[in-house]
């Protein structure tokens, strides 16, 4: 017995109810129940949002130049990927262009966010779900250099080197002190990589923490510090100085030197280490295409690195835009941010009440009134729960909708957007990969699939870094050094009132802010954020969301270890403090509780 | 502590790092603390004796933006920190474990390591909606962080949420979200404020605990004072062109590019207390005014309600005398008499500490 959802999943919550809650390994704080038929197969799966700050309501009154800054403070992780959305709504609704070395600087200090975000996520919030790090102590040094040279020409690949890094490792076990590593889910039958390859993994992860903290160089030349650089309305706020008079504190040939260097490097790594990673964790996991969800069925991308400052159609734009639904590739449609009928949040079983919750609404006229209420058959208190009633409300996060469809989004929509497009760019890697592995296109569509896009897409990134910086330096050299327009910095140049919407592709996914600006300052403003679209919950239709999705019908070898499902809710790399952050227009006190 | 816990020393020793290089290191943390080379000596002793120590890192309201500082470590390395220097149980950013298994190290650490732990927070609670605006393990993240908070030997407030509040506390707050030390009141705690704070600066305070067996000497408002102490004004390399009058008169003018001093753009160096500089950002690549914004004060309290981070400091009244390093610098633009002039007037605002009570609220 169950329930059959509009967009195609079988519910049943008979089974035995699983709750992870902290799940760990991920930006904020969410929580997952399942329930788990005889044979510990998922058959109903509930994700829940477990914290809300309240940004937009904050934001509400102050200066719209400001903006950037409060929003990027959403996210420390995707830091800056905020920031640059702000600055395009902001820009969007008072029109302001920005000079083309702008547009070149803001795509590569994105771009390096999506390669640090990628490589991050996989070595360290991602690898532990695939890599047993105890497993790796058994391995024999000289077959994993062999192993290593195999699948890569990346120089640190030694049976010395294996041997030294084992031994470090050994050591630290040994201690007692796990650190991390503690209570992990070691030696359980859901890893499945031979000792040798955990062995390699592990040395890959402690070289791309010491690698990350370079990449993130880039934002510091340009913004003055990572996390969270500095951005600005109307451009860049890092003047281009390369060899007149104090060029020394300004964009100079030094710092396009440093910038170069460092695009080098991660192209190299992502090329030699995280991609070829990926495919060698894959080929031991070719058995295992759970977690698919949404993704073969209704994916979203709104399309970003404009090639062109100023213009964000989708002909500009290197990451590609459109909507597919019901499994359809053969067809993208468009969309449009500011159309009321294409995107809209709901809040039924969200905690937040709307006047009819049956409807959703269009960002632009959001309203957020917090709901903290449980559904009847919740089991605990409403500080000590020990299960979510899915029937009622049970998330901090809304339910935003394409058209009323569910839709997954990240790296993985993005490439099956450019594919269902036969972009080359796009189709290509994607074929090889699976071609190399030996798995047909529907491989794709999985936690596998959305680990292998998040690799191709570094790869891809790290390559357009380098077309940006070429751009920038030719575009220098023909005589521009223009980072900022200031036409209409004063706030007296404004019109008395303007709307607009800046888009970004996030490292996770599809991220919009909607802003209203009124006597120069911020009327309204909201953002659905990527982790909104794939952690939501229900919908009034009873849509299941895209975690919820990827969740269902995946066997767990016990459920009393929640591998299996940290390993495909981390395939979508959860930010939660993004996801969490919704306004209320009029800006009214909200309810205050007396402490405990 | 427990005599099967290993030293520091001999953990290091035993992963192959050299008695030469254990001093090389011991030498270069006092370098970055600003200590003299006596300090070194008196680092390695106590590396030599003491374990690694249990750090429990907890997430309330945030944006991990600190653990992401704090893995940007040039030196240490976070690596090394990691697997040397301190025994990071818990953290939900990076731990292997989840749910149930996670929950129970903090009750493990709370039995074993009672008073021998550091409790690392970053972010806050919040507390309306009986705290359930952060839940952790079904329930209110404040009941956790003060269940651990009961037994740690000593508490490390990262960053602006833990210190301050931060952006989710900035006006009108609607979770109510409170720094650590209005819900934590019998512990000393050490703020290292920033959104984020330094990398180097966190390492150096996690490295000063462990090193020196005590904590750093903190400033009225509980910031290590070695850090914390000066403005990023009086250590910024602009600071000649402020002194010469000569200002960054509008974003990408020719004062801009020749790096002129960013005040009349809204820097809040002059009241920010910081090592941003000093250390820099990132392995010392650039700080926020080299790369050519003003500071937004990022590691003041409350400096999301401070007005515009546009608006120029003219606001603050101890600082009035800025009022005339405007009209100096106009008059500066072509005559070397007046920038001396301006020189001899602004050096005098060393003089003048200025007092967050003064600032003129006008957000």
């Amino acid at each position: 017995m169950g329930i059959q959802t509009p967009n195609g999943f079988n519910l049943d919550n008979s089974g035995k109810r699983i709750v992870v809650d902290p799940v760990t390994r991920i930006e904020g704080h969410m929580r997952v129940e399942v329930n788990v038929d005889a044979d510990n197969v998922i058959r109903n799966a509930v994700s829940t949002g477990t914290m809300w700050r309240g940004i937009e309501v904050i934001l509400k009154n102050r200066d719209p130049r400001d903006a950037w800054a409060f929003t990027e403070r959403i996210c420390g992780v995707c830091t800056g990927t905020h920031a640059l959305t702000s600055v395009r709504a902001v820009e969007n609704a008072l029109g302001i262009t920005i000079p083309e070395n702008a547009n070149s600087i803001r795509n590569l200090m994105q771009l390096a966010l999506q390669v640090h975000d990628h490589i991050v996520h996989f070595y360290h919030l991602h690898a532990l779900d695939w890599v047993d790090v105890v497993s790796a102590l058994s391995a024999d040094p000289r077959a994993t250099s062999t192993l290593a040279q195999s699948i890569s020409n990346w120089p640190l690949s030694s049976p010395g080197y294996f041997k030294d890094l084992q031994t470090r490792l050994k050591k630290f076990v040994e201690s007692g002190q796990l650190g991390p590593f503690k209570n992990g889910y070691w030696g359980s039958k859901a890893y499945k990589l031979p000792p040798e390859a955990n062995l390699i993994a592990v040395a890959h992860y402690l070289e791309a923490l010491d690698f990350q903290k370079d990449i993130v160089k880039i934002h510091t030349i340009f913004g003055g510090k990572n996390p969270h650089p500095n951005w600005l309305v109307g451009g860049v706020p890092c003047p281009i100085n390369v060899d007149g008079t104090g060029a020394v504190g300004a964009i100079n040939m030094e710092r396009l030197n440093l910038i170069s260097s460092i695009i080098d490097r991660l192209i190299e790594f992502n090329e030699m280490v995280y991609l070829p990673d990926v495919a060698a964790i894959g080929s031991f996991y070719k058995d295992w295409l759970y977690g698919g969800g949404l993704s073969g069925k209704s994916v979203l991308s709104y399309g970003d690195v404009p090639e062109h400052a100023n213009d964000y159609s989708a002909k500009s734009l290197k990451l590609p835009r459109g909507a597919i639904i019901n499994g359809n590739l053969s067809e993208v449609f468009p969309v449009d941010h500011a159309n009321p009928d294409e995107i809209q949040e709901f809040v039924v079983h969200s905690w937040y009440k709307y006047p009819d919750e049956t409807k959703g609404l269009h960002p632009w006229d959001g309203v957020t009134e917090p709901n903290y209420v449980l559904g009847a058959n919740a089991k605990g208190t409403k500080t000590a729960i020990e299960q979510l009633d899915e029937a009622g409300k049970y998330s901090w996060i809304k339910a935003p909708r394409w058209r009323g469809h569910a839709m997954e989004v990240g790296p993985l929509a993005r490439w099956i957007v450019g594919y269902a497009q036969n972009k080359a760019e796009f189709k290509d890697p994607v074929d090889k990969f699976l071609k190399d592995l030996n798995l047909p296109t529907s491989a794709l569509f999985s936690t596998l699939g959305r680990t292998a896009a998040r690799a191709l897409e570094s790869v891809w990134a790290g390559r357009q870094m380098r077309y940006f910086q070429d751009k920038l330096v030719a575009n220098i050299k023909a005589g521009d050094s223009s980072t900022a327009n200031v036409d209409k910095w004063k706030p007296g140049s404004w019109p008395k009132e303007a709307k607009g919407v800046g888009f970004t592709e996030a490292p996770r996914g599809a991220l919009a802010h909607w802003i209203k600006i009124k006597d120069t300052k911020i009327d309204n403003y909201q953002c659905v954020v990527p982790t909104t679209w794939n952690g939501s919950p229900r919908d009034p239709k009873g849509n299941i969301g895209a975690f919820e999705a990827s969740l269902m019908n995946t066997p767990m070898v016990n459920p009393e270890q929640p591998l299996e499902i940290l390993r495909t809710i981390h395939s979508f790399d959860p930010c939660l403090a993004c996801s969490t952050h919704v306004m209320s227009p009029d800006g009214q006190e909200l309810a205050k509780v007396k402490v405990r | 502590m427990g005599t099967a816990t290993e030293t520091f020393y001999s953990v290091i020793r035993r992963q192959g790092i050299t008695r030469r290089s254990f001093h090389k290191f011991c030498s270069l943390t006092a370098t970055s603390l600003g200590l003299g080379p006596l300090a070194a000596s008196r680092i390695a002793n106590a590396l030599e004796t003491k374990p690694r120590v249990p750090v429990i890192w907890m997430h309330g309201l945030e944006c991990t933006c600190c653990s992401e500082s704090f893995i940007r470590s040039a030196h240490p390395l976070v690596k090394d920190a990691v697997l040397s220097m301190i025994s990071l149980d818990y953290d939900d950013t990076i731990m292997a474990a989840a749910g149930h298994q996670a929950e129970a190290i903090l009750d493990e650490t709370r039995a074993k390591h009672k008073g021998q732990y550091i409790l690392a927070v970053e972010g806050n609670p919040p507390l309306n909606e009986g705290g359930m605006f952060c839940i952790d393990g079904g329930k209110p993240f404040v009941e956790k962080l003060k269940l651990m908070a009961e037994d740690a030997m000593a508490i490390i407030a990262w960053g602006a949420c833990a210190s301050w509040g931060c952006v989710q506390a900035a006006k009108p707050n609607p979770t109510q979200a409170t720094p650590i030390d209005k819900v934590i009141t019998n512990k000393p705690i050490i703020k290292v404020p920033g959104c984020p704070p330094i990398a180097e600066v966190m390492t150096g305070v996690v490295t000063f605990i462990t090193t020196f067996g005590k904590l750093p000497e903190l400033d009225r408002q509980g910031r290590p004072k070695m850090f914390y102490s000066q403005r990023i004004h009086d250590k910024c390399y602009r600071r000649p062109h402020f002194d010469a009058g000569q200002f960054v008169e509008e974003w990408d003018d020719e004062a801009a590019r020749k790096g002129y001093c960013l005040y009349k753009m809204g820097c809040k160096g002059p009241t920010t207390y910081n090592a941003c500089s000093t250390v820099r950002w990132n392995g010392g690549v650039s700080f926020p005014i080299q790369s050519g914004h003003g500071c937004i004060g990022c590691s003041e309290d409350g400096f999301w309600d401070k007005g515009s981070f546009y608006d120029r400091l003219t606001t603050i009244k101890q600082f009035g005398i800025e009022k005339n390093a405007d009209q100096i610098g106009m008059a500066a633009a072509g005559a070397v008499g007046a920038a001396v002039a301006a020189h001899a007037a602004v050096t005098a605002v060393k003089r003048l500490a200025s007092k967050r009570e003064d600032v003129d609220h006008n957000s």
